[in-house]
């Protein structure tokens, strides 16, 4: 199969891109400036990022959001107008299909957009599951998707939309353009830092990229978008979570109302797990030894037995350590909890950290 | 990309051998900018002790990236000699300069025929064109 290319390619190619495949796109991996300077760029100034390989799916009708909110693990119900919505979405026994950021532009308009592996599978179990009068639409061609990512975002995005000055984290708003047409704005991300994500018709990706390129922003790619994540802890779908994974273990317990009156799928399984008690948990780990922890190496308690893996890692940037998450057995989860990874037959120690790995005053 | 270096010799692993040092038969390895770039951002370089005995196309250490992990294959048989201590604490000297200062290990090699049978630099070159 050959990968597709978003509305950008030309763009990423002809700004030094090195375009690797990733879930059927080639993506840009870096700009040639290297991984590390453009994760420091979106921490210091403003980062661009082409994720319109990420797919939308629609519901519009009377009930969207009631339809929506059966599919979630999170509640959309209590969630007011013109916001954004963290969640999973799970099997019947709990696994995580995906996890999804939910916009509610209204009561009868729901936008989700999904990861990009996913698109199919998800777009199949909405279609399956879903049930009322509002139905799931992939509308993923009609968007592309930017994410503009940094404290100097807002500067960057106002000269085209005033409003970026003052949104609030996950809220919506848009404006129209001559040159960029209709534009939906979220401010919401995956990175830490505050910024938006753009939602612009394809045609008009191209025109609205090169704007925000020449306000300030940097074109970053999908090295730095993982090393900024990862300094978050927040979770990739096929690396940290996957189906049989599910949110109580995976740390989104917030974003997992079991209480929900209206119900959802896989609620009565993680009451149950729940009130069992996870057997093991998501947690962060800082490696003092050297090397990296990666995904699928082993954790072990302090020479002795193994007790866990590790789903992702890396040196973050600017936290300045090698970090990484991995699953491991609750008893051995706690705060200080001294571990090892084996690192490719050697014993890396390593010490159960407080996450987000970064921590910054907020302003 | 800078073309490879025209004094040294290559391998299909991506190491690069000099004879630059002029002492015998002791050649200066390090990984070629082709490596290099294809790895990004180099964080950690294990090195071998001086002393150590090599074969040809044996692992004798590791570079990592922020985004892999790849072992260092020896280019020849032979003895480490000397090590780039300065790699433990920047190790991004191989991204600045992976033909000098990003230099690896020095091997007194065993078998001069090892040597001869090394790529030279058009042959690398197109080697590493034909990788697309």
């Amino acid at each position: 199969m050959t990968s597709l290319k978003t509305a950008l390619y030309d763009r990423h190619v002809a700004l030094g891109a090195r375009m690797v495949d990733f879930a059927g796109y080639q993506m840009p991996l870096n700009y040639g400036k290297g991984q590390l300077q453009e994760h420091h760029l979106v921490r210091s100034g403003a980062g661009l990022f082409d994720v319109s390989h990420m797919g939308q799916v629609r519901f519009q009708g009377p009930d969207a959001v009631a339809v929506v909110n059966r599919l979630i693990t999170n509640d959309l119900q209590a969630l007011p107008d013109g916001k954004a919505l963290y969640t999973a979405c799970c099997r019947d026994d709990g696994g995580i299909l995906d996890d999804l950021i939910c916009y509610r532009r209204s009561v009868t308009d729901v936008l989700i957009v999904v990861n990009a592996s996913n698109v199919a599978k998800i777009v199949a179990w909405f279609e399956s599951r879903a049930t009322g009068e509002s139905r799931p639409v992939d509308v993923s061609d009609q968007y592309a998707l930017l994410a503009l990512q940094g404290p100097k975002a807002a500067e960057i995005l106002s000269a085209a939309h005033p409003a970026a000055m003052t949104m609030r984290p996950f809220q919506l708003s848009s404006f129209e353009d001559p040159r960029f047409g209709a534009v939906l704005v979220a401010s919401t991300g995956y990175t830490g830092e505050s910024g938006f994500e753009l939602f612009v018709a394809p045609e008009r990706a191209v025109t609205l990229s090169d704007h925000l390129l020449e306000r300030g922003a940097e074109p970053i790619g999908l090295g730095a978008r993982d090393t900024l994540r990862l300094e978050m802890k927040y979770a990739l779908y096929g690396n940290d979570i996957d189906e049989t994974t599910n949110p109580l273990e995976a740390g989104l317990g917030w974003v997992t109302k079991l209480d929900k009156p209206e119900g959802f799928i896989g609620q009565d399984a993680l009451r149950a797990i729940a009130a069992a008690g996870v057997t093991r948990k998501l947690v962060g780990i800082e490696l003092e030894g050297r090397g990296i922890a990666r995904h699928g190496y082993g954790v072990h308690v302090p020479g002795g037995e193994s007790v866990g893996v590790v789903t992702s890692g890396t040196i973050g940037p600017t936290v300045g350590k090698a970090i990484a998450m991995a699953y491991v057995a609750t008893a051995q989860s706690a705060m200080g909890t001294r571990l090892e990874v084996d690192i490719r037959g050697k014993r890396s120690e390593a010490v159960v950290c407080k996450t987000p790995f970064l921590t910054r005053p907020r302003l | 990309m800078k073309a490879a270096p025209r004094t040294f010799r290559y391998t299909q692993d991506h190491e690069w051998a000099s004879f630059d040092l002029n002492v015998g038969r002791t050649v200066r390895v390090g990984i070629t900018e082709y490596a290099e770039s294809q790895l990004g951002d180099i964080v950690y370089v294990d090195l071998p002790a001086v002393g150590t005995e090599l074969r040809q196309h044996e692992a004798f250490g590791t570079v990592e990236s922020v985004k892999s992990v790849s072992d260092l294959m020896s280019p020849v048989s032979g003895r480490v000699v000397a090590i780039n201590d300065g790699l433990v604490d920047a190790p991004d000297a191989i991204n600045k300069d992976a033909y000098g200062a990003g230099w690896i290990v020095e091997i007194e090699a065993s078998d001069s025929a090892e040597l001869d049978a090394l790529l030279t630099p058009d042959a690398y070159d197109t080697y590493v064109g034909g990788l697309g």
